[in-house]
């Protein structure tokens, strides 16, 4: 568990209207850090103050979607609540996301983009390998499918545009890019981003608990293995 | 052990999904929230069984569906009349039946809506996946497997007690009929609407095109654009109508995408929202503002009144 912390200044909330039991809270204009650790934590305390009154918490890049249940409570007790727990938020520190290792494989075979994407940059294959394995992501946002995570910022240096055709079927576990956002696909489905690498881990298991290795805060850091090392680790090729 | 018992498909139809109330509280890991795309026809299904609303039903879409019972328990069929028979009888939707092993219960194809309910007393005992038993076929996730019912699936549920017949009257049955006005709470970024394009959307008709399934209705119609790029993705609440490039409204049902980055003008009330999955492609809809107060006080009385419903005992 990491417990290194973030300074924050100031937490501003925006609180908007979404549907009829349904309000939106955005802490920011943009993704980062401290909006990611903010939105966390506003969820957690809404969580412990609400209880069962709140239907669903849905967290994004720098959003937070609360659905609450309108027998229990309504709009203007939602909103309290989150006001007062930004406050709570602002000018104290929050926890940062923990820290979380992918293994992943860089070879060609599973790497199906690799080479046009490092050729598109005018990089070497090792050189987009190593620059993507340089950063720790940040998971911004959790969806299109169960489990697949959201994380940036990847370096612009190997950022590139989806693909124009997308693919029928992408691997499950492959490591992509679109722009400057990085994932692995947690089941094999039809996709668009450049695929660079696969990881041996089941990025969403409904019989484990938890069911996913990172969640919407978490920060990522990718770690080459060898495709003996991909293999034993359960990797499929 | 003993056999387990309960229902066994001989016709799945086009589309026989296992569905509870649905699944909360997993948005965070990219779930779906699947559930009853006709709640209100759900939870008097379940009603008429003397189920409560978490019970498991098994939700038809367009119908050809058939199932063999294999024990003593009480069944009730709700939503899109689909001629319901047992043992070749005609029986009364919206009523509860009792029935007996081997009787043979069938639905033919939707003549009025496109969704119905078959609940059963105590309700399918199937094992939920993250604290639910709706099936959402994207995800391979709920139901017997995760997948649509096929025939030979075997739908558990214990043998009960015969219990008063119960029955929603006539008048007090929803109506689906194929024309609907959707009451929408706006969203914030109507304001990324210009004038124009809020009016043409507020007094044109739309049509329910061919693409309209659990997921999301898409509405074909007057275009409105958005003057709002690069949204980031958030949350996608019920109901939530989103308008992409081509201004053609997508209105967000049960199995919607738990994120997504297209501007929405607002988001259709729950009780509009089940109506609208009655809706069949060439159906038509058309769009008013209400307030959220108003909403809240709509859907307050809604389930207020689906808790002490009209449902009264057959003489």
């Amino acid at each position: 568990m990491n417990t290194e912390s973030l300074a924050v200044d100031a937490v501003t909330a925006t609180i908007e209207v979404a549907g009829e039991n349904a309000l939106i809270v955005y802490l920011g204009e943009r993704p980062s850090a401290v909006v990611s650790a903010s939105l966390f934590a506003l969820a957690q305390a809404l969580k412990q103050q609400l209880g069962k009154a709140i239907i669903g918490l849905t967290p994004s890049y720098a959003s937070l979607l609360i659905s609450y249940d309108l027998q229990q409570s309504n709009a203007r007790q939602v909103t309290e609540a989150v006001n007062e727990i930004v406050t709570t938020l602002a000018p104290g520190s929050q926890q940062d996301g923990c820290l979380v290792v992918l293994p992943v494989y860089y070879g060609a075979e599973v790497g199906l983009d690799l080479h046009s994407l490092a050729q598109a940059k005018g990089l070497a294959a090792k050189e987009v390998i190593a620059i993507h394995q340089q950063r720790e992501y940040r998971v911004y946002a959790i969806g299109f499918a169960p489990g697949f995570a959201y994380l940036g910022d990847v370096d612009e240096r190997i950022a590139a545009p989806r693909l124009a055709t997308p693919r029928q079927q992408v691997p499950r576990g492959s490591v992509a890019i679109a722009e400057r956002q990085t994932a692995v696909y947690p089941a094999q489905s039809p996709g668009g981003w450049n695929i660079i690498a696969r990881c041996p881990l089941a990025m969403f298991d409904p019989h484990s608990t938890p069911a996913m290795p990172v969640q919407v805060g978490d920060r990522v850091q990718f770690e080459a293995i060898s495709r003996a090392q991909f293999l034993d680790l359960g990797g499929e090729l | 052990m003993a056999d387990v018992v309960g229902f066994e498909v001989v016709k799945p139809g086009l589309l026989a999904l296992l569905q509870d109330q649905g699944r909360f509280g997993y948005e965070h890991l990219g779930l779906s929230s699947g559930g009853p795309v006709d709640g209100c026809a759900f939870t008097l299904a379940n009603q008429l069984c003397g189920n409560s609303q978490r019970a498991t039903t098994v939700e038809i879409s367009l119908g050809g569906f058939a199932v063999r019972a294999q024990l003593h328990t009480t069944i009730a069929v709700t939503g899109a009349s689909m001629g319901l028979r047992i043992n070749g009888e005609p029986c009364a939707q919206w009523r509860s039946h009792r029935v007996a092993p081997g009787d043979l219960l069938e639905l033919g194809y939707a003549r009025r809506g496109c969704r119905s309910y078959l609940a059963v007393a105590g309700g399918f005992t199937v094992a939920p996946q993250f604290g639910s038993t709706a099936t959402v076929l994207r995800e391979g996730i709920g139901g017997l497997n995760g997948t649509a019912l096929v025939s030979r699936d075997l739908l558990p549920c214990e043998a009960s007690l015969p219990q008063p017949v119960l029955q929603l009257p006539a008048v007090s049955q929803p109506q689906y009929p194929t024309a609907r006005v959707l009451r929408l709470v706006l969203g914030y970024q109507h304001l990324a609407f210009a004038d124009d394009q809020l009016h043409r959307f507020f007094t044109s008709e739309y049509r329910v095109s061919a693409l309209c399934d659990r997921m999301a209705y898409r509405l074909q119609g007057p275009s409105v654009t958005a003057s709002l790029q690069g949204m980031l993705s958030e949350g996608n609440c019920l109901g939530a109508v989103q308008l992409p490039p081509d201004g053609q409204p997508i209105v967000l049902l049960n199995d919607r995408q738990s994120i997504g980055g297209y501007p929405k003008m607002g988001s259709v009330l729950a009780v509009d929202c089940a109506y609208l999955g009655q809706l069949s492609a060439g159906d038509k809809v058309r769009f008013s503002v209400i307030s959220q107060f108003e909403a809240e006080t709509i859907a307050a009385d809604t389930a207020r009144a689906s808790l002490c419903s009209a449902i009264i005992a057959c003489k």
